[in-house]
């Protein structure tokens, strides 16, 4: 792989995020010293096991952490911009126009009191200067897009009125309709059926590729990023211990926790299970072991692990790996 | 929709009825007001002559059947002591009542959304905590005591408002009122506020509590993910969610503050049904009283029908059956 011409930059270049909450118990380094690269209509899986900082990366990026949470360093740089340094005023023109960002329950993500209508066109409201006739055939077109039938009829209709998998459309379409040049998708599929969950994800590729934009899918499920993902960003503790192209993470997984995430992930036809092959549990994130975070539950931990937090090393095709002892690559 | 006004309306007359009857048993275990209508001096025969005229001779299943008939002719007797029809006694005092009790409602609701809004969106800003502690001051302080101190600040020591009465009235659809001159605008002003605290100290927590519960609703963090301003997560997001609890309380509140007019009233000299009823009540005058009563309980069922009302209005997934 030759490194010319230049590649045009990537949309969004995130530098040792640090997203930390001043608690009572001490501060939560909830997102400590993050790193990484969303390439223009590119898609990257953002996986971990629940309570690992990938939804506070998320909110970090759409400037959403609220207090006692704050974000204590590092630059988010959207297109060449440090989102970082942007006031309240400057940051609503981002959110939903630049960047847009759905969350896991499809339930409560609508407000109940407004028509989905309603809720569409306030985006369009916010962002564009379309008249009221031109909104309104701009959300005909995007719920036709996502897959509601009948969608000039159902303008009209309240989120209740709603399945599930009918809503998170609708929310998918709230998203999308201002045109956002990167969608955050956080757990968007967790809370639904997995027949639809399928559905929805490819939906998303759909929109998104169509349009050209970035996608950021966080996620607990290696499975479902494993057939979307052009690269795969692999959090724990808050810290990035794995990143790489989704190809070499997937097949050569170097880290023991990627490769635990991995073995727990069932065989087509079987039942789906939880993460439970990986030994223990997530540490309390207050009170991390010295060293490597992973140690108390890596099978292969020795004493140095616990001494000495193993720093992210970049290979080749910026295959990265947080280790001392990176599993070798498998004969391919 | 017709189905439901249709079971509203039956269900009025009911709770009309029953207020009927609860109040006339209760006004025949008060004692004779005959006694308190003639003169000290009065002789056998004449206390007699009295009660008859005022009907009191019957027995008390004849009274009320009496009553009932006359009542359901739209007559509901007539005040013992003004010898005018009793219910357009009422009529003549209630604008005067609507007048303090709808200004009482305005000044809490425009005084307790936007402080009630800020501290529960901030509840951790010293701004929410000085909300809490002056709501528990307004809930704990008396009305009449309350009253009591805005006329000596303001009435005896500022001389900007009038202690008491109330002052000029224009005619608008023929209802007299007086919030349309300075004048009349003076006079009100104290017993309104003195009428709107407690309201308003509730209000005011209600609306925090849910506004706190609102804002940390999905919905709250996709508006502002969609680059909603602070004004529209507040108010168009929020505030319309934390209302929908407060309405189903509005209807009593609403109740609460014509019970508790009748103090302000007295305290300012307020000529509305109020200060008709204490006035009543020292006299005897039980006519005024019962139709009072029954009036009231009227107002109670109407709000309560405008409050299921709103509350379909407002929330759509509420159908009124
Ligand atoms: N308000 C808060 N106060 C303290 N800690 C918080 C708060 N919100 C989130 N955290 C911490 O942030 C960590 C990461 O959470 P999150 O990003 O939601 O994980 P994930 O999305 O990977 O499941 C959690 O372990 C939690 O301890
Ligand atoms: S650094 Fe040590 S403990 Fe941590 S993952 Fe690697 S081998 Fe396991
Ligand atoms: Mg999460």
């Amino acid at each position: 792989m030759t490194a010319h011409p230049m590649p045009p930059s990537p949309l969004l270049q995130v530098r040792d995020l640090r997203t930390w909450f001043d608690t009572f118990g001490g501060v939560v380094k909830a997102v400590d010293g993050a790193s990484f690269d969303v390439g223009r209509g590119e898609i990257v899986g953002l996986v971990g096991e629940s309570g690992g900082g990938k939804s506070m990366v998320g909110y970090s990026i759409m400037r959403l952490i609220d207090p006692p949470g704050r974000i204590a360093g590092g630059r988010i740089l959207f297109d060449g911009t440090d989102l970082c340094g942007l006031d309240e005023r400057a940051l609503r023109k981002i959110r939903g126009r630049e960047i847009a960002m759905i969350f896991q329950d499809p339930m409560t993500a609508l407000n109940p009191l407004y028509t989905i209508g309603d809720q569409l066109d306030e985006m369009l409201r916010l962002h564009t200067g379309l008249s009221a006739r031109e909104r309104r055939l701009r959300c005909i077109e995007m719920l036709h897009e996502v897959g509601i039938p009948q969608p000039e009829a159902r303008l009209g209709n309240y989120p209740h009125q709603f399945s599930g998998g009918m809503r998170q459309r609708v929310v998918i379409a709230i998203a999308m309709i201002a045109g956002p040049r990167l969608l955050i998708a956080d757990e968007p599929t967790t809370a639904l059926d997995v027949t639809i969950q399928a559905q929805l994800l490819r939906l998303m590729k759909h929109a998104v590729e169509k349009r050209g934009a970035s996608l950021i899918l966080i996620t607990h499920d290696l499975a479902a990023v494993s057939q979307m993902a052009d690269r795969i960003v692999v959090l724990y503790c808050g810290r990035i211990v794995e990143r790489g192209r989704a190809r070499d993470v997937i097949e050569r997984p170097r880290h023991p926790y990627t490769r635990g995430l991995l073995d727990s992930i069932p065989h087509q036809g079987l039942k789906r299970r939880r993460l439970s092959q990986i030994p223990g549990t997530v540490p309390d994130i207050r009170k991390l072991p010295p060293g490597c975070a992973f140690a108390p539950r890596c099978p292969m931990a020795a004493p140095v692990c616990r001494e000495s937090a193993p720093n992210l090393v970049g290979g080749p095709s910026g295959h990265a790996v947080a280790c001392h002892f990176p599993l070798e690559a498998k004969a391919a | 929709m017709f189905g439901y006004v249709i079971k509203r309306a039956f269900q009025m007359v009911l709770v009309l009825w029953a207020v009927s009857v609860l109040v006339f048993v209760m006004m025949s275990f008060t004692g004779d007001p005959t006694y308190m209508m003639v003169p000290l001096d009065a002789t056998e025969e004449q206390i007699a002559q009295a009660r008859r005229l005022l009907g009191l001779d019957h027995s008390h299943l004849t009274q009320y059947r009496l009553f009932l008939k006359n009542v359901l002719q739209g007559d509901f007797g007539r005040s013992f002591v003004f010898r005018q029809p009793a219910n357009s006694l009422i009529l003549e005092r209630l604008p005067a009542t609507l007048e303090i009790v709808f200004l009482a409602m305005a000044i809490a609701l425009v005084v307790a959304i936007p402080l009630g809004v800020y501290a529960g969106a901030n509840p951790k800003r010293a701004g929410s905590h000085a909300v809490m502690a002056g709501s528990l001051v307004g809930i704990s302080l008396p009305g009449f005591w309350v009253g009591m101190v805005l006329i000596f600040v303001f009435a005896v020591k500022l001389q900007l408002f009038p202690s008491s009465g109330r002052g000029p009235t224009q005619e608008v659809f023929g209802i007299r009122v007086s919030f349309l001159t300075w004048e009349g605008l003076r006079h009100i002003i104290l017993p309104a506020v003195t009428l709107s605290i407690g309201t308003l100290a509730i209000l005011m927590r209600i609306i925090r509590a849910e506004m706190m519960e609102v804002m940390r609703q999905d919905f709250v963090r996709f508006a502002r993910a969609k680059g909603v301003g602070q004004r529209g997560v507040l108010f168009r997001h929020g505030l319309k969610n934390a209302l929908i609890p407060l309405v189903t309380v509005f209807g009593l509140m609403l109740g609460d503050l014509i019970a508790f007019a009748t103090l302000t009233e007295t305290i300012f000299a307020w000529p509305g049904i109020g200060k008709l009823l204490v006035d009543s009540i020292y006299r005897g005058d039980r006519p005024v009283i019962v139709v009072y009563l029954m009036f009231v309980a009227l107002m109670f069922v109407v709000v309560n029908f405008a409050v299921d009302v709103l509350y379909a209005l407002i929330d759509p997934r509420i159908k009124i059956r």
